[in-house]
């Protein structure tokens, strides 16, 4: 197969996207950690994306079909590594997301699982050979997502369980669930919203009450909600500059270079800057459902769109929190967020995506 | 293609799957959609930029704004309260304030940090609870007058509790031992329920007052005005830059007519006694000194007072917050004999020769009446009649006056109405006549109630304030200056004047001299080489009937008076002493020689240095007479300053 194989192959432009956004990324990085603790962050990041190239360039290079032997042996791992985590797992900001690995890195399991999360939902999906999703089939699946689903809100990390979810219902769209298994399952999230509410945390709790009304504490819950909120819409039309942002450089703003980076971006650089950084955002989705589209067979296409569909989950999570369009979820923006194992992620996604873009021309 | 049959899982089921179908383009339509979700959600996303950086930058740009500029008020420091000599009473010291930022407050962080700063939690709690209503930016001051603990408690706790905000305030210094309280007065900070009052309208929250005496009555000259620094802070409040600063304004000073010297030997003289003591320059109206005993610690009320020191003031029977100078109403006794027998001579009812025979009693509208003097004082005049305090005299005297007539002089020497004295809360006394009667009893006079009132007993009440001003008012021959507190120009003190016959007032003044100078009831007033004139009075708290009735349930032994004013022509200092339940004037009559005593003394201590022309001397209180005070108590600890002669500011110890 190797003889298909050639650089030119590779999607230019979604790498030439990816690192305009690893750039602005490292740029905001840079800006948010002036003055603070995390002076350093702005290099570990360049190195995080260096090394996310290689990973990329790695998974890019071992056939997709291939790695679909592993699932198993992936999906065991994985749900192991959850429970290691949850076992030993290092506590931070009121979660144990984290396991020690050693020389002081740490890695965050839940967010490699992802991946083995959309491999696995390839591949089952793949298997199946009809046209139409089986509820049998879409409930067998379902239970297979829900096990490291569990784990992951169990640590807790509502927002990284909810990709899986993510994944696995885009996904079983495209493999044709029938229209009112989709409604079924619309009623289902409606009447189940109220009951699973028993299930959820004080903490997840109050921060969809704070979502659905910040001002009642704004010093508490509301505090990241209401903040952030100030910080985009003081930024206006052209924003405050960079380094210029009161609300990123006087720390007003919780966490301006993790999971709130996308409001210093506003405030740093306004309404036109957002424009611009969603469009990139925007082309970067849309060239991956058109990768999607192109690809040589069904595992490939299930491939491209879960990691489209886990892409686009993210951007809207994240960049609504940030808008205050939705409610606070602890997710990483993609490829600007400050975390080796974010970037990692993503990087070993687009891999996949290259990958199945380089054998589109197989058959 | 297929995938490698290496997959144990995979090669069995494949053969009952149905054939292969790999193609993608069933898939087609709902990649389409897929791409119409991705355009929506963007432009879902879009819109919520586009609603806070396009629609309402300015109301965020606000926010952000109000986040990183805190003001800093910079406290404008009171004007401080000199003496006459303009020596300092009340002054300022520099202090650290607590502030809590409410913005940044968070209500986990309370219960620690009264905690740390020794404060009550409930109370605390209680008072960010009723701040609710205000705007998030107002600060709530939570201690006052730090400790160095204090101090390090908030320095080190700066990280947890960004909320705490540290300032340095100006802080009122009050004289120890409560000396001239009463007419200082104390500040506070401004009550909620006085911010609702048309008065306190320009006041804010949480600013400082005058609440009582002096400072409340010349809040607005003495308060300053708080200047502000803007500085940026990061969300832990940590100053980052300033922006501005508008500078503190002063308050103004203000300069008293009291006197210390003669202030503090008045204080002395009533240290464990109850009652007052006014001492009045008469050519002015002038107040020199002014003490009311119980006295209290204004230090105490700096901002807030404690719970326990307030009970222990409220519950105090002889109640310290009074200024029994200005409030005490009680009956006047025999020091009200002057003012009767002016009446008598003035109406032309009798003359200095009339005279009557004291037997020790006199039976007036059916009623027998005694004399102080159950002897009984035999054939008497009017210049004995006041030396000797004879209640039979004035009991005739009154009944042939008239309640009327009685009731017309005692308006005139300003009894029953205010002096109008720069302090609050005065109260007026009663002078009662007919018309009193009928208008708050509904009953008219009968005559039997005018003898008692002819020596100041039955319904009339005075301050003695009112008894300064009235017995000075006559011995300068009939002008009455309005007593003040602060110095202004004698030209523009109210005076009312009455036109006396000065044969009828010497009469009077020398049947006074007579009470000092004459074996009268004053006595102790004596001073040698001053012609001191006064007069006694011993006023019944209760009728003698319920003494014997009640027992000793309540302190019911008569009330001392003595006015005195020196020298006896053109009078230059009249004071009046108040010692309640003194059971004698005659002991009332040595605190005023007291404070008249230090009034000449000084008064020749200054002649002598002005005549060497030493001012310096003067200024550090050297080559003066030693003052020979009797200290009322040892354990008052201003007795050794007395002997310097001078005070030149007041101490804290």
């Amino acid at each position: 197969m190797a003889k298909y194989l050639s650089p030119r192959d590779i999607d230019w432009t979604v790498l030439l996207i990816v690192l305009l956004i690893c750039g602005v990324g490292v740029l905001q990085i840079y800006s948010a950690t002036r003055d603070t603790d995390y002076t350093s962050a702005w290099w570990k990041q360049i190195l995080y994306v260096v090394g996310g190239l290689f990973f990329m360039w790695l998974m890019t290079m071992i056939d997709y079909h291939a790695m679909l032997h592993w699932v198993p042996g992936l999906y065991i791992g994985s749900v192991s590594a959850l429970l290691v985590t949850y076992v030993i797992g290092e506590k931070a900001y009121g979660s144990k997301r984290w396991i020690p690995v050693g020389f002081g890195v740490h890695l965050q399991v839940s967010e490699f699982v992802k991946l083995v999360i959309i491999l696995l939902v390839a591949r089952y999906l793949t298997e199946l050979r009809t046209d139409e999703l089986e509820i049998r089939e879409m409930l067998k699946l379902a239970g297979l997502v829900l096990v490291p689903t569990a784990l992951v809100m169990k640590q807790p990390d509502l927002g990284t369980a909810l990709t899986y979810l993510a994944v696995l219902i885009a996904c079983a769209f495209l493999a044709g669930l029938r229209w009112k298994y989709v409604a079924v399952i619309a009623i289902v999230t409606v009447v189940g919203l109220p009951i699973s509410w028993q299930f959820l945390n004080d903490y997840q709790k109050g921060r969809i009450v704070s979502f659905m009304d910040p001002e009642r504490d704004p010093q508490g819950k509301g505090y990241q909600l209401i903040q952030s909120q100030i910080a985009v819409g003081s930024g206006g039309m052209f924003g405050k500059g960079v380094t210029k942002g009161t609300q990123t450089q006087l720390r007003f703003l919780p966490v301006p270079h993790k999971d709130f980076i996308f409001s210093a971006f506003a405030e740093e650089h306004g309404f036109v800057g957002v424009t611009v950084l969603l469009s990139l955002f925007f082309v970067l989705v849309m060239r991956i459902v058109q990768n999607a589209q192109t690809a040589p067979d069904r595992v490939g296409m299930y491939l491209c769109m879960g990691v489209a569909a886990l892409l686009l989950f993210h951007i809207l999570v994240n960049v609504g929190m940030v808008a205050g369009l939705m409610p606070v979820t602890g997710i990483p923006l993609p490829f600007m967020s400050f975390g080796g194992s974010s970037v990692w992620t993503f990087f070993l996604a687009l891999g996949l995506v290259n990958n199945v873009r380089l054998r589109r021309f197989v058959n | 293609m297929t995938l490698p049959s290496n997959d144990p899982n995979l090669e069995p089921r494949l053969s009952d799957k149905p054939p292969l179908r790999d193609d993608t383009r069933f898939a087609a339509g709902k990649i389409a959609v897929f791409q119409y979700s991705t355009v929506v959600i963007f432009l879902f996303l879009m819109s919520g930029f586009w609603r806070l950086q396009v629609q309402n930058p300015e109301f965020y740009g606000e926010r952000a704004e109000q986040n990183r500029i805190k003001s800093v008020p910079i406290p404008g420091p009171r004007g401080r309260i000199l003496d006459r000599d303009g020596r300092v009473i009340v002054d300022n010291h520099s202090s650290f304030q607590l502030l809590l930022a409410r913005e940044s407050v968070r209500d986990e962080h309370l219960r620690p940090i009264a905690q740390g700063l020794d404060l009550d939690d409930n109370d605390l709690r209680a008072r960010v609870n009723r701040m609710r209503k205000q705007p998030k930016y107002v600060p709530i001051v939570i201690k006052d007058e730090l400790t160095p603990a204090d101090l390090a408690f908030v320095n080190s706790h700066q990280d947890f509790f960004p909320e705490l905000v540290l300032i340095q305030a100006q802080r009122r210094l009050y004289p120890q031992n409560g000396l001239l309280s009463h007419v200082i007065g104390y500040t506070g900070e401004i009550s909620e329920p006085e911010l609702d009052l048309p008065e306190f309208g320009k006041y804010n929250q949480g600013d400082v007052v005058g609440k009582f005496g002096i400072e409340k009555q010349y809040n607005d000259s003495l308060m300053g005005v708080d200047g502000q620094r803007q500085v940026v802070v990061d969300n832990r409040g940590t100053v980052r830059q300033t922006i501005g600063t508008k500078p503190a304004i002063a308050g103004h000073d203000l300069q008293l007519t009291v006197d210390l010297d003669l202030q503090i030997v008045a204080e002395l003289a009533m240290a464990d006694k109850n009652g007052a003591v006014v001492a009045l320059d008469p050519h002015s109206g002038e107040v020199l000194a002014m003490v009311s005993r119980p006295t209290f610690d204004p230090n105490k009320f700096a901002v807030h007072i404690k719970t326990k020191d307030w009970k222990e003031i409220r519950d105090n029977p002889d109640s310290p917050m009074l200024n029994k100078a200005i409030q005490a109403q009680l009956a006047p006794g025999s020091t009200f004999k002057p003012i009767v027998a002016l009446a008598g001579l003035e109406t032309g009812t009798v003359d200095e020769k009339w005279s009557v025979h004291c037997s020790g009693g006199v039976a007036l509208y059916g009623k027998y009446q005694h004399c102080w003097e159950k002897r009984g004082h035999g054939t008497i005049a009017m210049h004995n009649g006041i030396a000797h305090s004879c209640d039979v005299y004035f009991y005739t005297l009154g009944a042939k006056l008239g309640i009327d007539n009685l009731a017309f002089y005692g308006d005139t020497v300003g009894f029953g109405q205010l002096t109008n004295i720069d302090l609050p809360n005065e109260t007026k006394g009663l002078m009662p006549s007919e018309k009193w009667k009928l208008r708050t009893q509904r009953t008219k006079w009968y005559a039997g109630e005018t003898p008692s009132v002819a020596i100041g007993q039955g319904a009339v009440t005075v301050s003695p304030l009112q008894l300064a001003r009235a017995i000075g008012g006559m011995a300068v021959g009939g002008k009455w200056y309005q007593p003040h507190m602060v110095k202004t120009d004698t030209s523009k003190v109210k005076v009312s004047e009455w036109a006396l016959n000065q044969e009828h007032v010497k009469t009077v003044i020398d049947g006074m001299f007579g009470v000092v100078n004459e074996g009268g009831t004053g006595i102790r007033a004596q001073l040698p080489n001053i012609q001191v004139c006064g007069k006694t009075g011993s006023a019944q708290v209760v009728s003698n009937e319920f003494v014997k009735a009640a027992g000793s349930l309540k302190d019911t032994r008569d009330n001392a008076w003595f006015v005195g004013f020196a020298p006896r022509e053109n009078p230059e200092i009249v004071v009046v002493a108040l010692w309640e339940h003194g059971v004698h004037g005659q002991f009332a009559a040595a605190i005023v020689r007291d404070v008249l005593k230090a009034y000449f003394d000084k008064k020749v201590r200054m002649t002598q240095v002005q005549q060497t022309g030493n001012k310096v001397a003067a200024a550090l209180g050297l080559g003066l007479t030693p003052v020979a005070v009797k200290p009322a108590a040892k354990e008052f600890e201003m007795g050794s300053m007395i002997l310097t002669g001078a005070i030149l500011g007041t101490e804290v110890r």
